[in-house]
């Protein structure tokens, strides 16, 4: 039980994903400030925003919402996304769960953020929350059946093995799997996925700045925008870590390893934040269609290749 | 029976620079309706100009609108110099010229990068916003301001534009080309942006002429209107350049024609930088003694469309009746025409795409009663109406405690 509990909130929980994520997400500030042209921000930034937003800047509650679902909301968020962290960080770090089915429980705890986002935008009851929430459900539904062909490649591709940690050990003791072409397409799949789960341009229209205002998170403020930006720095982790166990064999945690562990994570957020950086916004009608026509039909084709064996 | 939601953009809201409010009731994502109200940041420039000298009127047209601030002087110019029959130097008439279309480079510059910060790419947002960085320094050095630049007054300019700095300007805007080279790539050839701006917010050619839009809006819709060709003034019949259009009406054509249209003012300044060697340096402006009585029409091509100024002299040295039309106040009326039934996410780009520019359109309304002819409201009577209003408003929320 104290082990579970360390597990989920200092490391690889809460603690640990938080301040990572958090740093990445710095990361992420800076590149995109570089390429065009700013300063960016300074390091400790992403936790000058989370404290003072968490201890300095007032709650406000919207007057004809439910409040109770409006408060928990952010709460559910942090806790899905840790929780898929820690299932996420748990094999990746070596340590094995010994639970035989947890690739299906990490799916459905990613989207436990984005569910509890909606929830709390439609209990804050403004019109411009209510077409963001709408907008993040239909682009749910566009990814998520995606991302279920993608875990169903990787699945098929390790022998019918449904746990991460058997999936990285394939990985280490032969190839890993992004080193063929079905690896190759899966992994460009799981990328524009795991960009829409982030939502970050191209898919960020649940948010859309210019057009509904911040969309699911208007009515947030004070500490609940406090825990959502912390879910948020959280997801920037453990998603990019996710794809890192899934495609490219995980960390091995000796000597110069190390690096390259760290090195995985920091490139595919740069892949992530220059994709962001070089696209602007598509409509919710286009993210629907790239997703179930376009990557769909090339997950299926990797899906193929890798029943031929390539 | 759907049940329409009402999303508001506007008093303050990201997509817009300046105070307006516009209500889109939809159903859904789609736009059903649209109504808009501005007159948050009213002035009163014509009566402000009622009350201040022909050369002091310059500066305060000047502060109409921040982006065009040569558009409003030059159409006043136009207008008092055609009161006095003044006939303005070429010398002037070039370097009236390069600040006029100065200027519309660095509008466009201004509206590309908006138009990508509302698209969600701010990268090209903050590229545009840096390439426009020289073309205001280029300003600096030629009159001394980044943005309104006090360049006009009657009868000439305020400043020369010396021989010495005439290679340093060849230079900058040589820059600039490559860099708009660059932008116009980013932005033509991007398959993303085609996909959120090609057969969006479509203006066909009947509804620009039943609105009555102007400029680029116009422009991009097939309709050649430019004043600068329609009705010549300062040293455009005395240069070549072509009116640039498109003919889809879309989003990406209005980008189009305001892209393409940088490279024909870059051209333009250019020849006027040749044409300025033949003249000779010093000679900017004619002594003007007296404004007679008598009405004049100025009209300037903004980078928005058409500028029009009405002055009216009563031959003192200040205007009795002054009127202003910025073109932002016909082309707003189009948004019916382009928002209706298209979703948010396009509504939201087919407003932005017009430039609009609302604090030049505030207006004044008093209310006439069609059949007495009596007022109804004037100004004061609007004011108390408005403190009654608050006032009630104050009382229901001390209740509501």
């Amino acid at each position: 039980m104290a082990v579970n509990l360390f597990y989920f909130l200092v490391f690889p929980g809460l603690l640990f994903v938080s301040v990572t994520g958090a740093l990445l997400s710095w990361f992420d500030r800076k590149i995109s400030a570089r390429v065009q042209f700013r300063q960016g921000p300074p390091l400790l930034q992403p936790f000058y925003d989370f404290f003072k937003l968490l201890l300095v800047k007032e709650t406000i509650l919207p007057r004809k919402g439910s409040p109770m679902i409006f408060l928990l909301a952010p709460v559910f968020a942090v806790f899905g996304a840790t929780m898929a962290g820690v299932f996420i960080l748990l094999p990746l770090f070596n340590i094995s769960t010994g639970f035989r089915g947890d690739l299906l429980v990490i799916f459905y705890l990613l989207t436990i953020p984005s569910f509890s986002y909606i929830t709390g935008a439609l209990a804050s009851g403004n019109p411009l929350a209510a077409v963001g929430s709408s907008r993040e459900m239909k682009l749910i539904l566009s990814y998520e059946l995606t991302f279920l062909l993608v875990i169903a490649g990787i699945i098929m591709k390790c022998g019918q093995k449904f746990d991460l940690y058997s999936i990285i050990q394939t990985q280490q003791a032969g190839s890993p799997f992004i080193g063929s072409i079905s690896g190759v397409l899966l992994f460009i799949v799981a990328l524009f996925c795991v960009q829409a789960k982030l939502a970050f341009v191209p898919f960020d229209m649940p948010e859309a700045e210019a057009e509904i205002t911040g969309g699911i998170f208007i009515e947030f403020s004070g500490a609940t925008y406090a825990l959502i930006k912390l879910s948020k720095y959280i997801m920037l982790f453990i998603l990019p870590s996710l794809l890192v166990a899934l495609f490219m064999s995980g960390f091995m945690l000796n000597g110069i390893h190390i690096l390259w562990a760290v090195l995985k994570v920091i490139g595919i957020v740069l892949l992530i934040t220059l994709i962001k950086n070089t696209n602007p916004r598509i409509k919710i009608k286009q993210a629907m269609s790239f997703f179930m026509v376009w990557m769909n039909l090339i997950a299926v084709i990797a899906l193929v290749l890798i029943a031929f064996g390539y | 029976m759907s049940k329409k939601t009402l999303i508001p953009i506007g008093p303050y809201h990201p997509l817009q620079e300046e105070p307006e409010l516009f209500k889109l009731y939809c159903d859904g994502e789609i736009v059903k309706d649209i109504k808009w109200e501005t007159g948050y940041n009213h002035r009163g420039i014509e009566k402000l100009s009622e009350s201040k000298t022909y050369e002091q009127v310059f500066f305060l047209v000047e502060r109409i609108c921040g982006i065009c601030s040569t558009s409003h002087p030059f159409a006043f110019a136009n207008a008092v110099e055609e009161i006095a029959d003044i006939e303005i130097t070429d010398r002037t008439k070039y370097i009236r010229t390069i600040i006029a279309e100065l200027e519309r480079i660095h509008s466009h510059l201004l509206w590309v990068g908006l138009a990508g910060h509302f698209l969600g790419y701010n990268t090209v947002f903050m590229w545009a916003w840096k390439y426009r960085e020289p073309v205001l320094d280029l300003f600096e050095m030629i009159s001394g301001n980044r943005n309104s630049y006090a360049m006009f007054k009657v009868g000439g300019v305020r400043r020369d534009i010396e021989e010495a700095k005439i290679p340093l300007i060849r230079k900058i805007l040589c820059d600039a080309r490559k860099k708009i080279d660059l932008l116009t790539g980013a932005v033509m050839d991007d398959p993303v942006i085609h996909a959120r701006t090609k057969g969006v917010g479509i203006l066909t050619k009947q509804d620009i002429i039943d609105y009555g839009a102007v400029g680029p809006t116009a422009r991009a819709s097939g309709l050649a209107i430019d004043v600068r060709k329609d009705d010549p003034y300062a040293a455009y019949p005395l240069i070549n350049w072509k009116v640039i259009t498109a003919h889809e009406g879309d989003v990406f054509a209005k980008a189009q024609v305001r892209l393409l249209e940088m490279y024909e003012s870059i051209s333009m300044i250019e020849q006027c930088l040749d044409g300025l060697k033949k003249e000779k340096e010093g000679d900017i402006s004619v002594k003007v003694k007296e404004i007679p009585e008598g009405i004049g029409n100025g009209r300037a091509e903004a980078p928005r469309g058409e500028v029009f100024h009405f002055v009216q002299s009563d031959g003192s040295n200040s205007p009795v009746r002054h009127k202003i039309r910025a073109p932002s106040y016909v082309n707003i009326a189009t948004f019916r025409k382009s928002c209706i039934g298209q979703t948010i996410a396009d509504a939201t780009i087919s407003l932005a795409a017009v430039d609009p520019c609302y604090c030049c359109t505030e207006r004044m309304a008093v209310v006439y009663d069609m059949n007495s002819g009596e007022k109804i409201m004037n100004a004061n009577e609007l004011i108390n109406e408005s403190v009654r209003v608050t006032n009630e408003l104050k009382k229901t929320i001390k209740l509501q405690k």
